[in-house]
């Protein structure tokens, strides 16, 4: 079944034209992975379907429902969550607290029965911390439940934000390169986490530069460049893409900008 | 009188009025693109420099007591930026907002106890109080004519400054693009401490040339820096053309809305129509709605 | 639930010590500006909501305040004995929304109830607040500041030049309020003690609500539309929705506030509508670290106490300006975080900490 079908986005920005024309679709069950060079258009692409950034033409289809014109927050009760390529953490509130907001859009007391603390709130702010616990014991950071957000580290962060996006049970996940800024053992645990988060029935669309990480877990592989879809295919069709294999050889020789350790490296060491 | 005579002379009250607020509001935009602050305390620098002038003209002929005023003002605004806005360029804009308030309120009151409460103002620059220049039927006062001189020369040094002069240009590269402006190696720091001198000067100036038609008072800053606040939204902030334009609509629907509404109201007109500009174009009648221009002076 | 019934008990404990010292020292004449002193303060905490949970700035509290205590000083005060006979009129007597009474000098008029005069200004700050809440909260940092500056500017011209709002002699002459059981909102020097509890009474419970309300799904989701605004939308927070909320709840209080003084005091002058009071609001809000309602409550009762018994003389707004600039610049989120925050590094002195410090804003 196609969970998500996107035709024709398109996004400018004055002159340049980030995402053209893009059509795609993902299936459910399936983790597929967009890739492509630096600017290529990916989180434009994903702030198009999270609806913070309106597509100029074309529509985004969720379950056969129109969602173009549907608010981010619309969109998160729908059953699409995400996270962000710099980890946008609520710094102020703990970590749990971070996770909690996640069940908001599965939660429903408003200003007068919180501030009233009606037997029916409390005992969902109960289920809202335990199923927050939950997400946080699932990414492996219970030892921190309590710390502030802002004392993590960059790949503690993005764990946090991982299961603030589960939290809303969504799904559908987009992922915006889980794997920068994770040592190789953490990527290689959070390529089993996100096999394990498929395997409960959560659909996966990732944006990663971990090549490695990519081909081990992926079902199916869409390459952007310069805004528009140049190959999609199984991993190992995509890696003997000649058009594919050039972007990467071109861009990569020119662009290795530091931290980008494997957008040039194709293929698994 | 006849009544084209009547509209010419509410015409030039507006446009007197207004352009006071434009230079209020050119001061604004000034510290505004340089550091991203919108400074309340702004009035105040026009109240100080009424204040200072009136005191130093005790014992110095016009035109040094108002070059004095101007100076030390502007002495005053460089030392705010080192004190306050330098070392808390960090905090958020909530923080720099009441910071500005704060300033607003500390340099009134102490205004209040150095001077006292009572209204006073410089003497007219050419002519007296009732002498009058005939403009096609309209009287207007002489002094009339030195705001709307003075201001217009200042516009266009502070334009030629900032085009044609390296200080002028490294201004307006750390406004447009401060990473840039600094890997060209221009002292950030030290042009937004100049940009508040500048501004907090031309407050001063225009707190002079308007004392002896508006007088000058403790509290005369705060009303004036809200019109001129409003002028630069009008006109759209970070372009000082524009901020001229928004002072003189705002002076002129002003002194308009005399003539049809209770004078009780004669604000009310001018804040009613900055919060419809504020609701329906936020980024001013003669801004870009993308933001671009925000920063460029 | 323990932790939480602690600084609601330290909080009357409180209240009803300054009682009996103030009783006991044979000065409860002070307890009328500490009254007064305490109704203010409710407007700060609802500005604390506003601006230290949700992020938003407000420069027209002071607005809502005036709005709320002028619309009952003028349904309260205003005599309607003219229509004594219409049919309509006969009916809201019975529903006691007209009564009559006795005017100053013994005049028979008929005016609004207290309570039915209430309500209209909670109805009135409601549609006030909606309407410039709905446009405004979509601008930001300094846009939201100068509309809510520019609308407080205008309320203030207009009760400073209305004949129906005194102009610049406010109202007079507003009634006392029987609230029922027994208790009456009056400046009477017989009720004195009665009224500091009924203030007090109130600005607890206001506080108790609040704190659920920040400790709460509510609540979190206003600190998340502060810290990220677009996260917080993406996962699934109708940020707009919240903040216009936000908004007209602590214009609510605000107006509370401001009909519970007028019945005090017995009369509503210009001034509470200026832009200096609303300046104040701000101020004091941030002198108790705007997120923290406890520190704010009562450093604003307390500054407004001393501000009331005129203790600054004619410093008094010189100390307000100086307060905000000293918290900003020295401690933004009130003197009792870096307090805590001391604490708790010295605890966890012992404690070894990994992972680099990240400062990074994304
Ligand atoms: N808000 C914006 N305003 C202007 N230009 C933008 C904006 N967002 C993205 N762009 C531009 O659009 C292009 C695509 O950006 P995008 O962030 O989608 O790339 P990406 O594929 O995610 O790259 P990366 O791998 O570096 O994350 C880039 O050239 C970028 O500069
Ligand atoms: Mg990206």
């Amino acid at each position: 079944m196609k969970l998500l079908e996107v035709l024709n986005a398109r996004r400018s920005f004055g002159g340049l034209v980030a995402v053209d024309q893009v059509s795609f679709s993902v299936f459910s069950g399936q983790i597929k992975a967009m890739i492509g060079p630096n600017g290529a258009g990916k989180t434009t692409l994903f702030n198009i379907i999270s609806g913070l950034l309106p597509t100029e033409t074309g529509k985004i289809l969720f379950k056969g429902k129109n969602i173009h014109r549907l608010k981010p927050f619309q969109i998160a009760h729908a059953g699409i969550s995400r996270t962000f390529q710099n980890p946008s953490l609520f710094l102020k509130m703990s970590v749990l607290e971070n996770v909690m907001v996640g069940r908001h859009s599965r939660t429903r007391w408003g200003f007068i029965g919180c501030g009233l603390r009606f037997p029916g709130q409390i005992r969902e702010e109960k289920h809202i911390q335990e199923a927050a616990l939950e997400q946080i014991a699932y990414v492996g950071l219970e030892h921190l439940a309590d710390s502030p957000a802002g004392s993590l580290g960059f790949g503690q962060r993005r764990m946090v934000e991982l299961a603030r996006a589960l939290a809303t049970e969504p799904e559908l996940l987009l992922l915006d390169e889980p794997a920068s800024g994770l040592n190789p053992k953490e990527t290689e645990d959070l390529g089993l986490l996100i096999r394990k988060i498929r395997d409960t029935g959560v659909t996966i669309l990732l944006v990663e530069h971990d090549m490695s990480l990519v081909m081990d877990i992926s079902d199916d592989v869409l390459v952007l460049h310069n805004g528009s879809v140049i190959a999609e295919g199984t991993p190992s069709a995509v890696q003997d893409d000649q058009k594919v294999i050039s972007v990467y050889l071109g861009k990569g020789l020119a662009h290795a900008a530091p931290g980008e350790k494997s957008s040039m490296r194709l293929r698994r060491p | 009188m006849g009544s084209e005579i009547l509209i010419l002379q509410y015409l030039l009250s507006g446009i007197t009025k207004g352009s006071i607020y434009a230079m209020v509001a050119i001061g604004f935009n000034l510290i505004f693109s340089a550091t991203g602050v919108l400074n309340f305390a702004q009035g105040e620098f026009v109240m100080l420099g009424g204040m200072i002038a009136v005191t130093l003209s005790f014992y110095f002929p016009l035109p040094v007591a108002v070059a004095g005023a101007v100076v030390i003002v502007a002495c005053i605004g460089c030392l705010l930026e080192l004190l306050f806005f330098r070392p808390l360029r960090h905090h958020s804009i909530l923080h720099m907002i009441i910071i500005t308030i704060g300033l607003s309120i500390v340099i009134q009151e102490a205004a209040l106890h150095i001077w006292d409460e009572k209204v006073r103002s410089l003497p007219y620059f050419t002519g007296n109080e009732i002498s009058s220049v005939k403009i096609y039927g309209a009287a207007i006062s002489p002094q009339v004519l030195w705001v709307l001189g003075t201001i217009t020369v200042s516009v266009i040094l502070l334009h030629i400054f900032l085009r044609y002069t390296l200080q002028g240009r490294a201004m307006r590269a750390c406004s447009s693009n401060p990473e840039a402006a600094m890997l060209a190696g221009i002292n950030i720091s030290n042009m937004r401490t100049l940009a508040f001198g500048l501004s907090a000067a031309l407050g001063a100036l225009g707190g002079c040339v308007i004392s002896p038609i508006t007088m000058t008072q403790y509290e005369a800053g705060a009303p004036l820096a809200i019109k001129g606040f409003a002028a630069a939204i009008l006109g759209g902030l970070g372009n000082p053309m524009a901020a001229v334009a928004g002072g003189l609509l705002i002076g002129i629907i002003e002194a308009f809305s005399v003539s049809k509404l209770p004078a009780a109201y004669n604000d009310v007109s001018a804040f009613a129509i900055l919060l419809l500009v504020l609701f329906i174009r936020p980024h001013g009648l003669f801004g870009s709605p993308s933001g671009q221009g925000v920063r460029e002076f | 639930m323990l932790k939480r019934l602690i600084p609601i008990v330290l909080m009357a404990a409180v209240i009803v010590a300054v009682q009996l010292l103030a009783t006991a020292l044979e000065k409860e004449y002070c307890l009328t500006q500490l009254t007064m002193a305490i109704y203010y303060s409710m407007v700060v905490m609802g500005l604390c909501l506003v601006m230290g949970y949700a992020g938003q700035v407000s420069l027209g509290h002071g607005a809502f305040f005036a709005i709320g205590g002028y619309t009952s000083a003028i349904l309260t005060t205003r005599s309607f004995l003219s229509l004594q006979d219409t049919w309509w009129a006969g009916i809201l007597k019975r529903l006691h929304v007209f009564v009559l009474r006795e005017d100053m000098f013994g005049s028979p008029i008929m005016t609004v109830s207290p309570w039915a005069a209430f309500l209209a200004a909670m109805i009135v700050t409601f549609i006030a607040a909606f309407l410039i809440g709905y446009p405004a909260l979509r601008l930001k940092g300094h846009y939201l500041a100068m509309a809510t500056l520019g609308f407080a500017m205008i309320v203030h011209k207009i009760v400073l030049g209305s004949a129906f709002a005194g102009a610049a002699d406010g109202i007079t002459g507003v009634p006392e309020w029987t609230l029922g059981a027994g208790l009456v909102i009056t400046g009477k020097s017989v009720a004195r003690v009665q009224n500091y509890y009924l203030a007090s009474g109130i600005a607890l419970v206001i506080l108790i609500l609040l704190g659920n309300l920040v400790r709460s799904r509510v609540g979190r989701a206003l600190q998340a539309i502060h810290d990220q605004e677009t996260a917080a939308n993406a996962m699934g927070i109708n940020t707009s929705a919240y903040k216009l909320q936000v908004f007209i709840v602590s214009a609510l209080i605000a107006a509370i506030a401001g009909v519970l003084l007028t019945h005090y005091t017995g009369g509503i002058g210009p001034s509470e509508s200026s832009i200096l009071k609303s300046v104040r609001y701000v101020a004091l809000a941030a002198a108790g670290g705007m997120a923290n309602l406890w520190s704010a409550s009562l450093i604003s009762t307390l500054i407004n106490y001393l501000s009331l018994r005129d203790w600054f003389g004619t410093f008094d707004n010189a100390v307000f300006g100086a307060l905000l600039i000293i918290i900003i610049s020295i401690a933004p989120d009130g003197p009792f975080k870096p307090l805590g925050l001391w604490i708790r590094r010295w605890s966890s002195l012992a404690r070894v900490r990994t992972g680099e410090k990240n400062h990074e804003t994304p």
